[in-house]
This record gives structure tokens, sequence and C-alpha cells, in this order.
């Protein structure tokens, strides 16, 4: 029963930082239809940044997180506007080259100025403690985590459901070419799109810190990860993102809980059979 | 162009002569040559993006490393060994990868790498982990020529098995074969509409670079008697399909100068710092997306203003 | 009996119907047109005689064999083939290499790894004669994208009559070409071999009334009615269709 409840508080955990992390790469590749290698560099940077904040300059892991989720939209702005407006009309292979040189950058800038070793984010008295429920314990950090998890779901629901961007981002999913024709300025609606992608990465990278460690390499370890979770979960599909995220999660931290030896293995293999019998993901249209 | 191969052998000839205390990366040269040629049958030829070339060359070292140690250190078998894992390996991922498309099928080429390198990691009684397989002990090749420390043996033999892979490549390009999976590249519907089993071609296609990926990888183990969990991982298939592309594409030289000109530039600019290495490779992926998507080979059309 | 027939087909895509019970016969030698307005299910009905799409009923017979359950690639080898609507061809391949693909094809080279492909004198002398008759002898060693678009649209007949066919689907075979391009089409299809059964989908009427011999008018998924060119000519119910504003 605890290693049930274990399972379950670890992976829903693991799940929503899959899930802040890959949801910006679903809707860009739904979107701007760009195979984004670089996605996980974002991650990176907001983690960088935090890390520079809270530690280097000693302001704490609020200010932190602050730092890191504006520096890094900040950052994702300007990249938006020279580097992938270009490309989003070129081939998948370009796309793919493009996108992996840009990875080498990030990982190279990185390096350059915080090092190659892990980048630690120290975590604050509240997170660091845990919570007693009643019946058992649980560590604070990943209760935070769901939570925000959580509030970022529902965020970006009421965002897509509630709001006149959310509509129009929609529609520009469903056709942006009929979209433009109404009058809704893609241009401004990709740009925005990408930066909050970016800054949901940048979320996911620093509150994940504890799961996947931040260091230069980042972008490349964890890359085929956070495909995976969109390629399940369908491109473009927000709660397919969600539903992926949250089950890879459970899946991959039943697997390291019950065999920690086979779980990598257990856990692609298990995702490669789903993506050749479901080619396009779980909820993702044909 | 006919004559562009005798051009190569007579520069890698004399490289031999000029660069005598290079030979060791002259050999890697070599060695990556094989690879960036797998690729480009793929995805020159066949139109199909990889970024998994790196699990067959893998496979191949690896294979051809426990063959050594373990059956028989003859060099000319353990390639043939090397190539065949890298074709079964190719053929069982093919039938799935295949199967998909775009993003899809780009993805599960890198997840099969991946899950060879988390073999490779794991099974370490056999493949020795990250520590590494040691222990290679090549014979003679042909039981006459020795390697030796130097790498005059390991730079002939590797040159040799580049030009017997690139001319095998370049009559299977002209071959019926070659021109379906031409076909398929220029237009899959109308190779579907004229009855040709293309899915089929695919996996044959990817099969046929397993086996040349696999080749490599089994000379790498040979001339530099270890085989490292790097020769599975993602940065080499990267890395491989960037020198393709800088070279270009579907024409077989391009694999070869787009691989002396990334090992050259890898060798002067970078070789003891990894890291300011990223600096250069990802400035120079980002200035060919933009400035020369068709890679080194068309500069010559471009420049000349004839089209590609 | 030889030839196509098709018996009780329909296609629903979702709750859309897009073709309905259709009976069609086409017989070797004949030369029939199939024209509707846009949206009729034109295109739909040769795909699904080619098998790119699957019938949701009805039966499919070529020689009194059931096809309807068969794959493209094997209907292609019993020798139903089909032009497409919009060009597709191998743009950078040369006019001689896109004719020689199906023949290969056809020929079960496709695997053979060693000998040129280039490199059988049956074949090349096929190739030609398919060049030859078609008018395409100073193009032959062009890249067919640097073809005017009415002579692409002659090497995707050579190229489909290279399957050696005895059902042959030519989906708008005048559509893009300009007009003064135009006779290049008729000509070519007139000169098809006699015996072949050839099913024209057209919208340019001056061509269908010089090509065809039936007309089969389909809208909104049903066949109308068929007839000989005069027949269909004075039926009030088509002259209604194309004059009351359904031709585009």
């Amino acid at each position: 029963m605890d290693l049930f409840l274990n399972i379950l508080v670890d992976g829903v955990a693991y799940g929503m930082i899959l899930f802040m992390i890959a949801v910006g790469l679903s809707v860009t590749m739904g979107l701007m239809r760009v195979v984004n290698l670089a996605h996980g560099g974002f991650a990176l940077i907001g983690g960088t940044l935090a890390h520079w904040a809270a530690q280097d300059l000693g302001l704490g892991y609020w200010a932190g997180l602050a730092v890191a989720l504006a520096g890094t939209m900040a950052i994702a702005l300007p990249l938006e506007r020279v580097i992938y407006r270009r490309i989003y009309g070129f081939g998948e292979l370009q796309q793919v080259l493009a996108t992996i040189g840009l990875t080498f950058l990030m990982i190279a800038t990185v390096n350059l100025w915080q090092g190659s070793a892990l980048l630690t984010i120290g975590l604050p008295e509240g997170l660091n403690r845990v919570v007693d429920l009643g019946f058992r314990t649980l560590p604070a950090h990943r209760l935070a985590v769901i939570a925000a998890g959580a509030l970022v779901a529902l965020g970006l629901w009421a965002l897509l459901d509630k709001t006149r961007f959310g509509i129009r981002l929609r529609a520009a999913v469903d056709n942006r070419d009929i979209a433009s024709s109404l009058g809704i300025d893609t241009g401004l609606i990709y740009m925005a799109t990408f930066a909050l992608g970016a800054g949901l990465a940048a979320l996911g990278g620093v509150l994940g810190a504890e799961l996947l460690p931040i260091d230069a390499y980042y972008p490349l370890r964890y890359m085929v990860l956070f495909l995976i979770v969109v390629a399940v979960g369908g491109m473009g599909s927000i709660a397919g993102s969600f539903a992926a995220a949250l089950g890879l999660g459970l899946l991959e931290t039943a697997a390291r809980y019950l065999a920690p030896d086979l779980a990598t293995l257990t856990f692609l293999g298990l995702v490669t059979l789903l993506l050749v019998i479901r080619p396009n993901g779980l909820l993702g249209r044909v | 162009m006919r004559f562009l191969p005798l051009v190569f052998v007579a520069l890698a000839a004399a490289a031999f002569f000029v660069f005598p205390y290079d030979l060791a990366f002259l050999t890697r040269i070599l060695i990556m040559i094989v690879l960036v040629l797998s690729v480009d049958l793929i995805l020159g030829y066949a139109g199909v993006p990889t970024l998994g070339q790196a699990a067959m060359y893998g496979a191949g070292a690896y294979a051809a490393g426990l063959f050594a140690i373990h059956v028989w250190a003859d060099p000319v078998a353990g390639l043939i060994i090397g190539g065949l894992a890298g074709a079964a390996l190719a053929f069982v991922s093919g039938l799935i990868v295949m199967r998909t498309h775009g993003l899809t099928a780009i993805m599960l080429t890198i997840a099969v790498a991946q899950i060879c390198l988390e073999i490779a990691n794991r099974a370490r009684d056999i493949t020795g982990g990250a520590e590494g397989l040691r222990g290679i002990r090549m014979e003679p090749v042909l039981g006459l020529f020795a390697f030796d420390f130097i790498g005059q043996t390991g730079y002939w033999y590797a040159l040799i098995v580049v030009c017997v892979v690139f001319a095998a490549l370049a009559v299977i390009g002209r071959a019926p074969f070659g021109m379906s999976l031409r076909g398929i590249h220029e237009s899959r519907d109308r190779m579907l509409a004229i009855g040709a089993p293309v899915y089929w071609r695919l996996v044959l296609a990817y099969t046929l670079g397993g086996a040349v990926a696999g080749i490599g990888g089994a000379l790498a183990a040979q001339i530099t008697q270890l085989v490292s969990l790097e020769t599975l991982s993602f940065t080499l298939s990267a890395e491989a399909l960037i020198m393709l592309i800088l070279g270009g594409t579907g024409r077989l030289y391009g694999a070869v100068i787009g691989t002396v000109l990334f090992m050259t530039v890898h060798h002067l600019a970078a070789a003891n710092d990894p890291f300011n290495w990223l600096f250069v490779i990802g400035g120079m992926v980002l200035a060919m997306v933009f400035f020369l998507p068709s890679g080194l080979i068309s500069l010559g059309h471009a420049l000349k203003g004839g089209r590609k | 009996m030889t030839g196509l027939e098709v018996r009780g087909l329909s296609k629903r895509f979702g709750g859309l119907v897009v073709s309905e019970n259709i009976d069609f016969d086409l017989k070797p030698g004949d030369r029939k047109a199939l024209i509707g307005p846009n949206g009729a299910g034109k295109s739909t009905f040769a795909n699904l005689v080619t098998g790119i799409l699957a019938p949701s009923g009805g039966e499919i017979r070529l020689d009194g064999r059931d096809i309807s359950r068969m794959g493209e690639a094997h209907r292609v080898k019993l020798g139903i083939a089909k032009t497409f609507q919009i060009t597709t061809l191998f743009p950078r391949l040369t006019v001689r290499d896109n004719i020689r693909m199906p023949i290969l094809e056809r020929e079960g080279r496709g695997y053979r790894l060693l000998r040129r492909a280039d490199g059988e004198a049956g074949i090349e002398a096929e190739v030609q004669s398919l060049i030859d008759q078609f008018e395409l002898g100073d193009l032959a060693d062009k890249p067919v994208r640097d073809l005017a678009y009415g002579q692409q649209r002659l090497v995707e007949m050579a190229l489909t009559l290279a399957l050696k066919p005895r059902i042959l689907i030519l989906d708008e075979p005048a559509a893009g070409v300009p007009s003064s391009e135009t006779s290049l089409i008729t000509r070519a299809i007139e000169r098809l071999p006699q015996d072949l059964a050839v099913l024209i989908i057209e919208h340019d009427m001056d061509l269908v009334f010089r090509v065809a011999r039936k007309i089969v008018v389909l809208v909104q998924g049903r066949i109308l009615t068929e007839g000989t060119p005069s027949e269909i000519a004075a039926n009030a119910q088509v002259r209604e269709l194309y004059l009351g504003g359904g031709h585009d």
C-alpha cells in the first residue's frame, strides 16, 4: 500500500513536470508545424537562470523562479522572431537540423557561463519539509509540483476556452489559412504561444530540477522523453499532452520502483509499441 | 564527375605520406565516411530522415568486438559479423519505423538508438558497460598484414573498406532498386500507383543502410580495439546526419566531402574543448540550413549559376 | 465476362455519402467518360476502383473476380492503372527514367541491386517506343520538372501506359493544361491501344465529346444517366445541370 502510494505521488509529480515542459512543445508542433528539438533548451535556460539568481546572487528560490520565467520568455521572444519564424516553412529535415544546431548553441552558452557541473537550485524551507496528511507523510515538494501542474493545466484550459486569445489560437491550430483570412494576426499568436510554451518549460525545468537534474547537457539527455510525451499525446493536443505526461510519468515511476534495472527499457519498449499501434498518439488527430 | 572517386583515392593515398603522424585521425575520418555513406543510402537515396544510425553502427561495433574476443579475431570475418548485426537490427527496427512518417519516424529512430544504448549500458558483464568493451586483439588482415601501433595497416584497411562500400552503393544507386528508392523519394504516391511495394523497399533500404553502418562500427572496433557507449549516442547520429547534409545528399561523394570537412574542422577547432566545439557545430548547422540548404556540393553549381 | 464490373458500389465518409449504389461496366475497347459537377464523387469513384479507397459497400469485379478488398499494388498487377488529377511524376528524374520506372516494377526488377537499371535492351526498346508514341523524343533526357505542364501530362500517360494496363483511368487529363496544349492530350488519347478499356474523368466538354463513345453522368454520388454523346447532349436533365450553373 505504501509502495502504491509512493508510485502514485512520485509518478503524478513526475508527470506534471513532463506536462509543463512538453505542453509548449506540443502546441508549437501542432500550431507552427515545427519540429523543435531545442524545446528542452528552454527548461535548461530556466534552470540555469534560477540557479544563478538563487545561488549566485543569493535571491532565494522564489525570486530565482521568477527570474527564470521572465528571463526565458525574454529570450524566447526574439528567438522566435529571428530563427523560428524562418524555419516554419522548411521541410522536416531542415527543421530538425536547425533546432539541433540551436540546441548545441544553448548547451555551449550555458557551459561557457556556468560550466558543465550540476546546476542545483536549493529548495526553500517550505518545500523541503514533509507534510503530515494524518495517515501518512509526503514530501512538500512533490505536492507543490502536483499543485503547480494542476494549476497550469487549469489555467491553460481557461485560457483556451474562455478568452479571445484562446479562441484565436484554436482557430489557428485547426486551420491557419482560414484563421489569417479571418483577420487573426497569426504571427502575433505564434510569438505569444511560443513564449508561453518556453515559459512553461522553464517553470517545469525549475520545479522539476529534483527529478530531472539540470546541467548543460539537459536538452539532449531528455529530448527523447519530451518528444515521446508529444508523440503519445498527439501533436497540438493539450489534453493529450496532459494524459500522456501523467500516464508516462506513472509508467516510468512504477517501472523504476518495481524493476529498477529494466525501467528505461520497459518504458521505451512500451512507448515504441504504443506508437506502432497508434502512430498519431493517444488522442492525436489522424 | 566520373573521375571524382579516383581523385578521392589518390588524395587519400597522398594523405598517408603527407600526414604520417596523423594516421589515427585520418583513419577515424575513413571510418566515419562509412557511417555517413550509410545515412546517404537512407536519406539521400530513399528520402527517409534518420537520427538513429548510431544504433546500427554501435551494434556492428559490439558484435565485431565480441566476435573477435570470443570466437575468431579475423578482421574480414569481423566485418561480416558487424554488417550482419547492423542489418539485423535495422531490419527489425525498420519494420516498425517504416510504418510511420515524419516526426514519429524520426523519433522512433532516436528511440531505437536509446534502447540499444540502455541495453549496452545495463549488460555490463557482456559489453563492459560505461567502461567500454576492451581486449580486442585482431589477427593480421587476410593473415598477411598485422595491425601496427602507428596505424599504417589500419589506414589502408579502412581505405579499402571505404572504397568497397562506396562502389557498392554507387552500383546499387544505378540499379533498379536504387532507382526505385529515388522514385519513392521523389513521389511515394506515384510509386504506389505503379504497384511498387514501397514499405518493403524502404525496409530493405534501411536494412542495407544498417549493414553498411554495422561494417563501419566493426571497422572502428577492430582498429581502435575498443567499443564505448558513445558508439550508440545521439550525438554520433546527429553528427553523421550533419556531415551528410553539409556535403550534400544523394550523391555519395557529398558524404565524403562533408565528413572530411566536418572532421577536420572538429580536429582543428575543438579537439580539447568539446563544449566550445558545440558553438562551432551549432553555428555551422544553422548557417548551412539558412544559406546552403543543398549542401556544399551545390555551392559549385550555385556559383556557376546552374541549378542544383 | 471480361472487363470491369461495378455493382452497388457505395462509399461513406462518416455520415457523408459520396458514392451511392453505383453500377458501372467497362469492357475492352470502351471509351467512356465520367462527367458531373464538382463534388459529384468522380474522383472518389476512381479511387475506389484503383484501391486507394476501400468501399463501404458493393462489389468491384475484374474479369469476374472480386477485387473490392485488394490493395492498390495488387490491382495494378492485375491491370488497373490511373493517372492523377494533379500531375504526379518523379520531378527530378528524366522523362526516360520516369517511363522506365513502371516497366521495371511491372517486370519485377525492383529488388535488383547490381545490374544497371538502364542495362536491359528489351526494356530500353519499350521505353523508346513509348517516348515515340507520345512524341517526347526531344525531351527524353530532360528532368520532367523542366517540361511544360501539357507535356508532363503526356509523360504521365506514357508512364501509366507502361504498366500495360487493361483498364486505364484518366483522371482529368486536361486539368491545368493551357488550352493551346489540350490538342496534345486529345491526340494522345485517340492513339491509345484499341483494345484498352479507357475511362476518362474530365471537365473539358470539348475533349469529352471528341474522344468518348459513351458518357456517364454522376450527380451527388449517383449515376444520373448514361448514353452516347448525342443522347447526353440532348438530355434535358443534363443540360439543366450544366447550363443551370453546376458547371465550373
